[in-house]
């Protein structure tokens, strides 16, 4: 490993020059310290998050309570040799590779919880133990995983201290005291998870089931506020607060963490979470329904697998509005970082993320689609399957439709502009913004169908709810039409955008109003025949597939593009990325190296899948041991 | 163990999949590497040079071009800029204290605000504040030099007069790649040297000797003033002498020293 330089730091007003061999300050207590509280942290297999934290809380206690407050804080100014190197292992490509891991099973493990603590809350509510039983084999599953997300999350927190020592002692300093937040609801998680989880048939019935739905929510609550906390660090490199005109930072942990984008990232990774972790259940009821060998087996990994995907579809409705909301944040807070997300050098990943949310939505429909072959009465609504697919195709190929391409001064010529004739005004933002609208309807309109196919409506006025929801959709479409149509093409650039947020509005009042409507009108309706669970094809598992791997997929890409914004920056305008890896990768190398990780990060979720499937087993040792005749 | 292998290879051709597009069916886009810092020598700098240097920082370190191009449409476009600088400085919307074109860019890239061209503004501004992000610091972080260099530029582009003088007392600058390429010569300490240097002689007749080409200069100080002579060496075509056929090459420009100017130009005042 090669040697690391020292580096100018600008504390309290005065320079020092700290030690870069240990870039966490000159004080062998502090030291000894951090040493100390990060080896108790990885006995006990703490996150990466925990160890970040853990390395910090040294300062914070040596400091003292009542002074873990960091004021003048400058970034260093580094070199190339600033940065440890280890022959044959690139830094950048590692800690990608293990950050991405470990967010994806974290995601997962966070998000679990959150639809557990709502499916059992609706068993307690229907007195269904079906969803009791179901709930508990999610949480079963997530268990294991949480181990996996521990231990990613160490090897992060020592991949940055090895590869990113400078990087790390300086957002230490600044997060000191929310990393020592960190570690204790660490803890709190840890201990909530296996109290929910082991006491889930001991805290069965009356005020135990009650207490146990409570320890579900602390687990929930102190889950979220960790993320809140780690996204705190994370989007201060993007949008740094109390920073002065210097670069120096002079506010507080609460400032540091309350920055742009902090509540815009909250939001999109809460919603994205939920989504991601019913695509994952998903995968794992699709995987134990390919498996099973029983017909109540396959019926039980059916209803388990519809479930998921309703799950990660209700989520991944709103997820492209909590998208657009982050986006348009990070225009508000950097223009010139918004021009470099959608219109500069990432442009095309929004090409690339169109073919993926486009899996998405297609992949969700088409599950849902096979899934009518549940129930006798489906035959209804088959026809209108096509045009629910030529809409959801259509509205695809739009989003999918690129701005500006590529061209050659003989291609240029020939188009006669930058611009296709028919298909460039097709790449603006509002007709994209329409599109994934119309999409999003007509997903929902697909749940609608499925909803509806094994029902009969029983009320009177049957003709004329189905009338109104005929006009609901029209005009809604209509209205989404013309606001793409007169904001995109009949107004200056800027006001553009204009359109999103009624359509937002648009679509949302559809869906509510349309889904409130149906229940009126399906309250007390016969039922055709009883659901077929496990009637369903083999393919519509591994569609079930297709959305957790698309979705894998896509976190990873998405991951790539919010950090690479940053562009030569570890801190956005503050502190300068000097290491060799400083530039940006191309999309090309970034789509392999997520790819890499997606391939990593399936291996070892089937391997979870596996542990969790071996639980249950028990093998006849008769004879193995003394004294025990088996049976 | 056959379904685990099926959804295996059904995964790795999904991933393959995205992959394989993200590769090969977009185009390949590779990032410019950041900017590294590598010193100016101004002394030694070309005007045709330093307006070269403000191109490049326009388009690379500058960020400009994000958004001052006609694909966006997000900020007006700036060919006429130098152009349209009276009409703007004349406008009722204008708050700044430019008084000449000069002036007016320079505002324009440091203080953005005190005229933003109409539908150009902050949402919900009215039009009275820029969205422009601050070219001096942050990210792009522009020196005063290289602020000096874009203005260059722009003149130039707009096809009006470069007013802008590299500064010569600034004997260092830092910058970035941007720098033009060209490996410097050791500037020249003498009218003499210069005028031997760039062959003057063999086309005008100072002090008696020279050619015919181009008009006599052995008194041109008495009926010339600087300016017109800096821009009869940097833009010959703008002016053609009554009587000479406008032979004289327009490359000086991007050759001469700004202080190797400045000394002609001195001396060729001094002939009287």
């Amino acid at each position: 490993m090669k040697g690391v330089g020292d580096s100018k730091r600008m504390i309290n007003g005065h320079m020092l020059y700290c030690n870069a061999k240990n870039p966490f300050g000159s004080s062998s207590v502090r030291s000894l310290l951090g040493f100390m509280v990060l080896a108790f942290a990885m006995v006990l297999g703490g996150s990466t998050d925990l160890l970040a934290a853990a390395v910090d809380a040294a300062p914070g206690v040596v400091q003292g309570a009542a002074d873990t407050v960091p004021s003048g804080i400058s970034a260093p100014d580094l070199t190339a040799t600033d940065y440890p190197t280890v022959p044959g292992v690139n830094s950048r490509v590692t800690v990608w590779l293990v950050a991405q891991l470990h967010l994806w099973f974290a995601a997962f493990v966070l998000a679990v919880p959150i639809f557990v603590f709502i499916i059992e809350a609706i068993g307690m509510k229907t007195r269904d133990q079906r969803y009791d039983d179901m709930a508990y084999e999610f949480i079963k599953i997530s268990i294991t995983a949480y181990s996996l997300t521990a231990i990613l999350g160490g090897l992060l927190l020592f991949s940055l201290i090895v590869f990113y020592p400078h990087l790390f002692s300086y957002l230490s300093e600044i997060f000191g005291e929310s990393m020592f937040y960190y570690a204790l609801a660490f803890f709190a998680e840890s201990a909530a998870l296996y109290l929910y989880y082991y006491g889930w048939h001991w805290l069965q019935g009356g005020f135990r089931k009650w207490l146990h739905l409570s320890i579900g929510l602390v687990l929930n609550a102190v889950g979220t506020t960790l993320m809140f906390l780690a996204n705190g660090w994370v989007t201060f490199m993007m949008s740094p607060a109390g920073i002065d005109p210097a670069g120096v930072f002079s506010g507080d942990t609460w400032v540091a963490m309350h920055n742009y984008l902090w509540n815009p990232i909250n939001l999109h990774r809460f919603i994205a979470n939920i989504a991601y972790g019913g695509s994952i259940v998903g995968a794992y009821a699709a995987f134990r329904f390919l498996s099973a060998g029983r017909p109540e087996e396959r019926a039980h990994y059916d209803w388990m697998g519809y479930n998921a995907n309703f799950i990660a579809i209700l989520a991944l409705l709103p997820l492209p509005f909590a998208g657009y909301y982050l986006a348009a944040e990070i225009y508000a807070y950097s223009q010139q970082m918004g021009i470099t997300l959608m219109g500069g050098i990432f442009a095309w990943l929004f090409i690339i993320q169109a073919v993926l949310i486009g899996t998405l939505f297609l992949s969700a429909n088409y599950y849902l689609w096979c899934g009518m072959g549940r129930s006798d009465g489906a035959a209804r609504y088959n026809g209108y399957i096509k045009y629910l697919a030529i809409a959801i195709i259509g509205s695809f190929l739009v989003w999918f439709t690129p701005h500006t391409l590529v061209l050659t001064n003989e291609e240029l010529k020939a188009l006669g502009g930058p611009y296709h004739k028919y298909l460039g005004p097709l790449g603006i933002m509002p007709a994209k913004n329409t599109a994934v609208n119309i999409m999003i309807l007509f997903t929902a309109l697909s749940f609608l169908f499925y909803r509806r196919s094994n029902r009969i409506a029983t009320v009177t006025w049957v003709n004329a709810g189905n009338a109104a929801q005929l006009a609901l959709y029209t005009t809604g479409i209509a209205n989404l039409l013309f606001l793409g149509i007169y904001h995109g093409y009949f107004t200056n650039t800027v006001y553009k955008v204009a359109a999103s947020i009624p359509q937002v509005m648009t679509t949302l009042i559809i869906i509510v109003v349309s889904i409130t409507l149906d229940s009126l009108m399906y309250r007390g309706s016969r039922e055709v025949a009883p659901l077929n669970w496990g009637r369903v094809p083999n393919r519509a598992q591994y569609a079930l597939f297709l959305l957790a791997v698309a979705f894998t997929w896509l976190m990873g890409l998405m991951g790539y593009i919010r950090s690479g914004i940053r562009q030569h920056w570890h801190v956005t305008d503050v502190f300068r990325d000097a290491s060799p890896d400083a530039y940006t990768p191309t999309l090309g190398y970034a789509a392999n190296i997520v790819s890499i990780g997606t391939i990593l990060f399936m291996v070892l979720v089937i391997f979870v899948f596996w542990l969790s499937q071996i639980s249950s087993r028990r093998t006849d040792a008769r004879g193995y041991w003394k004294g025990v005749q088996g049976g | 163990m056959k379904h685990f292998l099926k959804v295996m290879i059904f995964s790795l051709l999904m991933i393959g999949f995205f992959a394989g597009f993200s590769n090969y069916g977009i185009p390949e886009i590779k990032p410019a590497p950041p900017p590294v810092e590598e010193k100016l020598d101004l002394g030694a700098m070309t005007p045709e040079q330093f307006i070269v240097l403000g191109e490049k920082l326009f388009n690379g370190k500058g960020t400009c071009t994000l958004c001052h191009n006609d694909v966006g449409g997000r900020a007006p476009l700036l060919e006429r800029a130098g152009v349209v600088a009276g009409e703007r400085l004349s406008d009722a919307r204008y708050q700044g204290r430019a008084t000449d074109a000069q002036e007016y860019l320079a505002e324009s890239l440091l203080e953005p605000s005190a005229y933003v061209v109409a539908g150009f503004g902050k949402a919900g501004s009215g039009d009275a504040v820029s969205p422009m992000p601050s070219v001096t610091a942050g990210s792009i972080g522009l020196s005063e030099v290289e602020v000096s260099a874009v203005i260059a530029y722009l003149q130039d582009l707009a096809g009006i007069e470069v007013t802008v003088e590299i500064p010569t007392d600034v004997q260092t600058q830092v910058s970035d790649s941007d720098a033009p390429d060209a490996a410097p010569r050791v500037a020249l300490a003498s009218a003499d040297e210069v005028i031997t240097k760039f062959s003057c002689v063999t086309c005008h007749k100072m002090s008696g000797e020279g050619g015919e080409l181009g008009p006599d200069l052995s008194r041109i100080g008495a009926t010339r003033d600087l300016a017109y002579l800096r821009r009869a060496i940097l833009d010959p075509a703008a002016e053609i002498a009554d009587g000479y056929p406008p032979i004289m090459p327009p490359t000086y420009a991007g050759e001469i020293y700004a202080g190797e100017l400045e000394l002609l130009v001195q001396y060729l005042a001094s002939l009287r």
